[in-house]
């Protein structure tokens, strides 16, 4: 059985504490890998002192399901967990945790990544970001949709 | 037939969702948004250039000719740029 987690939530996480409760009441988890994105305070020449995320509620669960559902398809998961925050964010404040785990390395690794790709274009949230010059939406990024779409080849 | 609004879009038009009944001409989701147009100078803006503009029903990503259903939940949004 495969432990699913999967959380929208506007406050932060431990990520110790939700590592623990991934791997809870089993020991067939031989490795488990995480991803854990952060606010940087740079973002091309603009120093970042805010940044507000806004979603879609409702679609944004359903397609982090379908996402992990994707790789517990492709890879041996024993757990898979996808936390998102939304809301009022400041440099150094977490974003995204991504943990995978499996009986062995391999899968735990490849896994957390195709999830963090492909969660970037298609979990619906836009990114706010606000610097000395003012507030302005985030450009989505080419090198994501290259990313995730190198996820598409096999 | 509700249509939600997010990110620019949403700051542009002034709301986040409204509660509409298109006429039967509209069928897709472009015709939808130039008949958005129609309503107000914020839609006209947020919609002027649908290249930058994507597109849900009923939750899933779909592409802008997608054809619609009256009861159908239609979102309108700019790229997404999470995670």
């Amino acid at each position: 059985m495969t432990a699913t987690i999967i959380r929208v939530q506007e406050e932060d996480f431990d990520v110790g504490e939700e590592l623990a409760r991934l791997s809870e009441g089993t020991a067939r988890m031989g490795a488990v890998v995480c991803f854990v994105g952060l606010v940087r305070d740079v973002a091309g020449v603009d120093a970042i002192e805010s940044m507000t995320l806004e979603h879609y509620p409702g679609m944004t669960e359903a397609k982090l399901r379908q996402t992990v559902s994707q790789a517990e398809k492709r890879w041996p998961l024993e757990g898979c967990l996808v936390i998102h925050r939304y809301g009022h964010l400041e440099p150094r404040d977490r974003i995204v945790l991504v943990a995978t785990a499996s009986c062995h390395r391999d899968a735990a690794f490849e896994a957390c990544r195709f999830v963090i790709d492909w969660l970037k274009t298609s979990a619906p949230f836009w990114k706010k970001e606000k610097s000395a010059d003012g507030e302005y939406w985030v450009e989505q990024e080419h090198s994501d949709r290259e990313a995730a779409r190198r996820w598409e080849k096999d | 037939m509700k249509v939600l609004y997010f990110a620019w879009l949403r700051t542009k038009i002034g709301c986040a969702q409204e509660e509409l009944s298109p006429p039967a001409n509209v069928g897709d989701v472009a015709a939808l948004m130039e008949w958005l147009k129609g309503r107000s100078p914020g839609h006209a803006e947020a919609l002027a250039d649908l290249s930058a503009v994507r597109a849900a029903v009923n939750q899933e990503f779909v592409s802008l000719d997608h054809v619609l259903a009256a009861d159908d939940e239609v979102a309108m949004f700019p790229p997404i740029t999470g995670g």
